[in-house]
Parts: C-alpha cells; structure tokens; sequence
C-alpha cells in the first residue's frame, strides 16, 4: 500500500510545475530567413553600382553632378564654373531585379543597366554569406553625326556610338559598420580611337563602406583596369565620399578623378591624376517614390 | 492483480488536476500589431501580423513577443530605416510584454460576451522596458472564440529612439499602437 499512496503523490504533483515564462510554451518560433539590408545606403557607391538593389515597386531619382578640377585654381573657382550631369531614373521590378536609364551630359550619352540579385546575404535562417549581383549595361553617344564622325571619307554606323559593360558584384555586409564588395568586369567599346586599343577593356574594382554614424557613412571605391589596356594618359577611377541620408533621400558628396558617370566614361576615360589634382568635387542625390507596395496589407 | 486497480485509480486522479485547477490558456502566433504615427506632413503606419502571444485566463498572466523586422510599411525605405537607424533591429530583435490581464474570469469565457479589460507590465522596446497599464476588451463570441483587442499609446522617448531633428516633423512624438488576437485554447 505504501507504494500505492507513493505513486498516487506522484501523479497529483507531477501537474503541478510552475511555468515562468508562459510564451516557452509554444516552442521554437518558426521564423523565415532573413536577409540582410542596408550594406550600402544607395545602389552606387559613387559612380559604379553598390551590391544594393532598389526595392520592389521604388522609382529612384538620380541626380548626378561633377564640377570641374579642383586645380583649375581659382580663375576656375576651383572647378565650380564647370558642370558635368547625369540625371537618372531606377526602378525595382522585383526585389532582386531593377532596371535604371540615365543621360548625361558627358558625351551626351544615354545609358541603361539591368542588375539581377542573383544571392542574397543572409542573417538568420540561411546560411548565405554573401549578396552576388550582376549588372549589364549600355550606352549611346548622341552627339550630331556632324560632330560625331566628322571623317565623312571613312564610313559611318550607328553601332560606333555604342558600348556596352558587364560587372559582377560580390560583397558582404561584415557587420553594421562595414560592408565591402568586389566587381571584377568587362567594357565593350565598339569603337576605339587606334587599331592598338583593346575594344574589350577587362576590370577588377572594389569598393567599400564604413558606416560613421546612422546616417553618415563614409565610402570608397577603385576600378583597377588591368595593365596595357589604355593609352597613355588614362588613369583608373578612384573615388572618395560621405552618404548622408534624410528620410527618402540620400546625398553622396565625394571627390573622384572620374568626369563621366557611367561605366564606360569612367571606367575607360578617366583622365584625373590625383596627385596632380585632378579632382571632381561632385555629389548624387537619389529621392525615392514608392509607386507600388507589393505587400498591401491584409486587413 | 490486487496493483491493478490502484494504479488504475492513480491514473485518473492524477489526471483530475488538470481539469479541477482549470489551466485555462490561450495563444496565437499570428497575432496583429500595428501602429500610427500622425503629422501634418505625413502618416506613417506599419503591421505586424506574426505577434506571437500566450494568455493563462486562470492566473491572468500574458506575454507577448514581437518580432521587430516582421513589421510591414508601405515604402521599403521606411522600413529600412525603421530597423536600422530608429529600432536597431539587429541590437534588439524583439518587443516584449510580460505582465497581467485583470478583468475577465475563466468562467465568463465560457459564455459569449465583451468584457472591459485592463492589461498591466512591463513593456521592453529598444531594450528599454517601462511599466505600462492599459485597457483593452477581451470578445467571446458564440462559437467560444476568444479575441483580444487593446489600443495605446507609446513615446518613442521612453524607449530611448532618437529621433533627429531634420525628420521632427515627419514622426509623431506619441505613437499609436493597437493590438488585435485571435486566441485559441491551447
């Protein structure tokens, strides 16, 4: 019987467990993976392309500009009497997708890019570590015929206007601070001023960003065109810049020897020698309209 | 054989302690929580329906838990900067609730009906926790499912979320929040 009575102690106090936090009771949350955001604060760093996309439905305003040289002295006042623009449009098709176009005053170029994210970082969840993008690129010179191909003797197509870029994106947001990213990539120039030059011009690029404050970020980017690929005189693009953002903009103030804003004017045109001075002072302002909310809430 | 009935007997009074104790708890996972800021120069709203929650109706104890990066705006970039330069999501990944529910006994859940509610604790948003008292209703209708509703107010200055001078305007000192749960008997 001592036993009986035991087991029926036993049973009687088993129910009875204190529960010190109630939400233990439903277990593990099943959580989705989640990725990260926010490794750059725009979808360029200064001239080329961040690993960041714009999001899904977002039409982003690009405004572009480069004074002149700072050396220019100041009969020049330092590069501001000259201007170089780049007005810009992006969109994000899908939140891997975005398409953009853009005119610049450079050239009188017209360009366009698609970049596809074809790996997202993740934070928890998954175990991705890095965010892989791929960016193609095209651009048209529409300077008037006259100007163009002033040689009337040789003969002229309108595919000598185009060129074309791709790049590869591979970055990782290393913590909340610092992100950096590698672009290696490729510009096809379908004219090229002698038989000597290269019409493709290959590149490895880097870039990189170190949060100062939650609004301020300083960034850095370098396109390294691997050797005997350019004529004399033609220096690799190297960029310096802070990222403040206000609500839905973002101003990028940054010093650069790059004139052109997009891939094939920097990357294969450069002509800025930082050690002589040959520095733009410019800045981009991106303001973003969100056209449509792809997750409308469910009410 | 003369075991067999005892432990028998064990087995269904140890059994009894559950149904004359009466744990009577509810829960959800997809509860819904969002919240409005008002300004002359914007409205900003978010949602966040994966608020997971448990209620013991019998001690009155409830707590919630909410994942900070499963709140939904409208603009992305909003969101963004909702966990990353206001929220610190990654700091702090969750919003806590653990406190008491007074205002409706075990027993008048059994019958439909809309009982007034006053939910106190202790609140943890941005890491900081602050004690809060609030009222809310607690809806039984006739097929005996069990709703909660609750709306409040919070200052993004208790919690420690700076917010800086050139977006002042845009957010509102005071944030409305309202809470709606389906809860079922776990």
């Amino acid at each position: 019987m001592n036993r009986s009575y035991l087991l029926l102690l036993v049973l009687f106090a088993s129910p009875v467990v204190a529960q010190d936090d109630l939400l233990d009771l439903l277990g593990e949350e099943e959580t989705g993976p989640t990725y990260t955001s926010a490794s750059f604060k725009a979808t360029r760093v200064v001239n080329g392309h961040s690993l960041e996309n714009t999001a899904h439905g977002v039409l982003d305003f690009r405004i572009g500009h480069r004074f002149g040289f700072l050396n220019g002295g100041a009969n020049q006042f330092f590069g501001l009497d000259d201007a170089t623009i780049r007005l810009g449009l992006d969109y994000g098709i899908t939140d891997r997708l975005m398409v953009g176009v853009g005119r610049s005053s450079y050239q009188k170029t017209v360009d366009g890019f698609t970049k596809y994210r074809v790996l997202k970082q993740c934070d928890d969840g998954c175990t991705m570590p890095i965010t892989l993008a791929v960016v193609a690129g095209s651009s048209i010179n529409t300077t008037r015929t006259v100007d163009f191909w002033p040689d009337t003797s040789r003969q002229y197509f309108f595919t000598h206007r185009m060129a074309y870029s791709f790049q590869l994106i591979v970055g990782r947001k290393f913590s909340e601070r610092l992100t950096l990213q590698l672009n290696p990539g490729v510009v096809h120039r379908n004219l090229v001023a002698s038989t000597n030059d290269p019409n493709d011009v290959i590149h490895i690029s880097g870039a990189g960003r170190m949060k100062l404050s939650k609004r301020v970020a300083l960034n850095a980017e370098y396109f390294y065109v691997l050797p005997d690929q350019l004529p004399e005189g033609y220096r690799n693009s190297f960029s310096l810049g802070f990222d403040i953002e206000t609500g839905g903009h973002v101003f990028q103030l940054h010093v650069t020897n790059s004139t052109g804003m997009f891939e094939k004017a920097f990357i294969t045109e450069t002509v800025g020698n930082w050690a002589d001075g040959d520095i733009h002072f410019g800045f981009n302002i991106s303001r973003v309209f969100t056209l449509h909310t792809p997750k409308e809430p469910v009410e | 054989m003369t075991m067999k009935p005892i432990i028998l007997l064990a087995i269904v009074l140890g059994m009894a302690p559950h149904s004359l104790t009466a744990q009577v708890r509810f829960a959800t996972r997809n509860g819904h929580i969002a919240f409005f800021s008002a300004t002359p120069i914007e409205d900003i709203e978010a949602h966040n329906r994966k608020v997971t929650s448990v209620w013991d109706a019998s001690s009155g104890a409830i707590e919630f838990a909410v994942l900070i990066k499963a709140f939904e705006f409208e603009k992305a970039r909003m969101q963004e900067h909702f966990n990353e330069n206001y929220m610190d999501s990654n700091k702090y990944p969750k919003a806590n609730f653990k406190g008491k529910l007074s205002g409706v006994s075990p027993e008048q859940l059994k019958a439909a009906g809309t009982y007034p509610v006053t939910v106190a604790g202790d609140l943890t948003i941005h890491g900081v926790t602050k004690a809060v008292s609030v009222p809310g209703t607690v809806m039984v209708d006739a097929s005996g499912s069990v709703k909660a509703t609750s709306e409040f107010n919070v200052d993004p200055e208790d919690h420690d979320i700076a917010i800086p001078s050139v977006v002042r305007k845009n957010i509102a000192e005071t944030i409305k929040v309202t809470v709606e749960l389906s809860l079922d008997p776990m």
